[in-house]
């Protein structure tokens, strides 16, 4: 069992205990720390699979830019302190056993097809592959991107900056007349 | 300590068994959890279970480098969405009161 291995299996137990814990995680806090493990491991899967540019991209978009997002927005959309933090989970036994009959599905897929492998060579640097492959092949997919993003920026900022109801009432949804829809089960929580 | 031929050696096999299971988990948080972040953290990993496959099978399988390229689209796509998915998750929040996705049901108010 080399080193290799033990470090397989070292992070896969991580990074799925952490992706459980942030699925069964009752205060979101959690959750999205449990998600920054799951994240920081699958860095480390892409290091043992030869794709260091991956792991870094990885690390800083996902774990640096990604995941203090969401934070952001966990921050920004709850009321009072973090002790009150909690959402709700519903219809948890059917939805658990709908998700582990596709995961399985899944795996026995994986496993029984005969995939086309190659041989396994030792990893060079990818780096100016990818710079190459970004210019030439992958030229027009770079530059969409570019637009998406910028697109997004622009979008984002507009959306993020329209704030009608500074301080929203509480449990809106629950003070709605006699006709319209009633969902006020939940709204008294936070 | 003697372990089995197929679990001393891992291979393709092993990152793809651990991709379906985050894909699993991934759609287990969007369909049962009810905060519109929770749901957007299902999707973050389902796209990462996806980005895992790309790279395992360019490490193992006939995609060479473009299972690279691939993976690092998938992660600029990642940041867009959750970048605007955030900034509707603060449009509803000052709608409505609440990020329960339950709560949401009308276009207008």
């Amino acid at each position: 069992m080399d080193l290799f291995a033990v470090a397989f299996y070292v992070f896969a137990i991580l990074i799925i205990g952490s992706a459980a814990i942030m699925v069964f995680s009752r205060n979101i806090v959690h959750s999205a720390f449990a998600l920054m493990f799951t994240l920081a491991g699958v860095a480390v899967f892409y290091a043992l699979l030869y794709a260091g540019f991956v792991a870094v991209t990885q690390l800083l978009v996902y774990v640096g830019g990604i995941l203090v997002l969401i934070l952001f927005g966990v921050m920004l959309t709850t009321r009072g302190y973090f002790e009150k933090v909690r959402t709700r989970t519903v219809n948890l036994v059917p939805s658990t056993i709908f998700a582990a009959i596709i995961g399985l599905m899944l795996i026995a897929v994986y496993v029984t097809t005969e995939w086309t492998l190659m041989p396994l060579e030792d990893g060079e640097v990818t780096l100016t592959g990818l710079g190459e492959l970004l210019l030439t092949d992958f030229m027009l997919p770079f530059q969409v991107a570019g637009v998406l993003l910028l697109l997004c920026i622009i979008g984002a900022v507009l959306m993020a900056a329209r704030t009608r109801h500074p301080h929203p009432p509480a449990g809106k949804s629950s003070q709605e007349g006699p006709g319209g829809p009633s969902y006020g089960e939940g709204t008294g929580r936070s | 300590m003697v372990l089995p031929e197929w679990l001393a050696e891992p291979g393709l096999n092993h990152f793809l068994v651990v991709s379906a299971v985050l894909f699993s988990l991934g759609l287990l948080a969007v369909i049962s959890r009810r905060n519109i972040i929770m749901v957007l953290m299902g999707i973050e990993l389902i796209l990462n279970s996806a980005n895992l496959n790309f790279v395992a099978f360019s490490r193992y399988g006939l995609l060479s480098l473009d299972g690279h390229m691939i993976a690092l689209f998938v992660i600029i796509i990642a940041a867009a969405e959750a970048a605007v998915a955030l900034a509707i998750a603060l449009n509803i929040y000052n709608q409505f009161g609440s990020v329960d996705v339950e709560q949401i049901s009308e276009l207008k108010e």
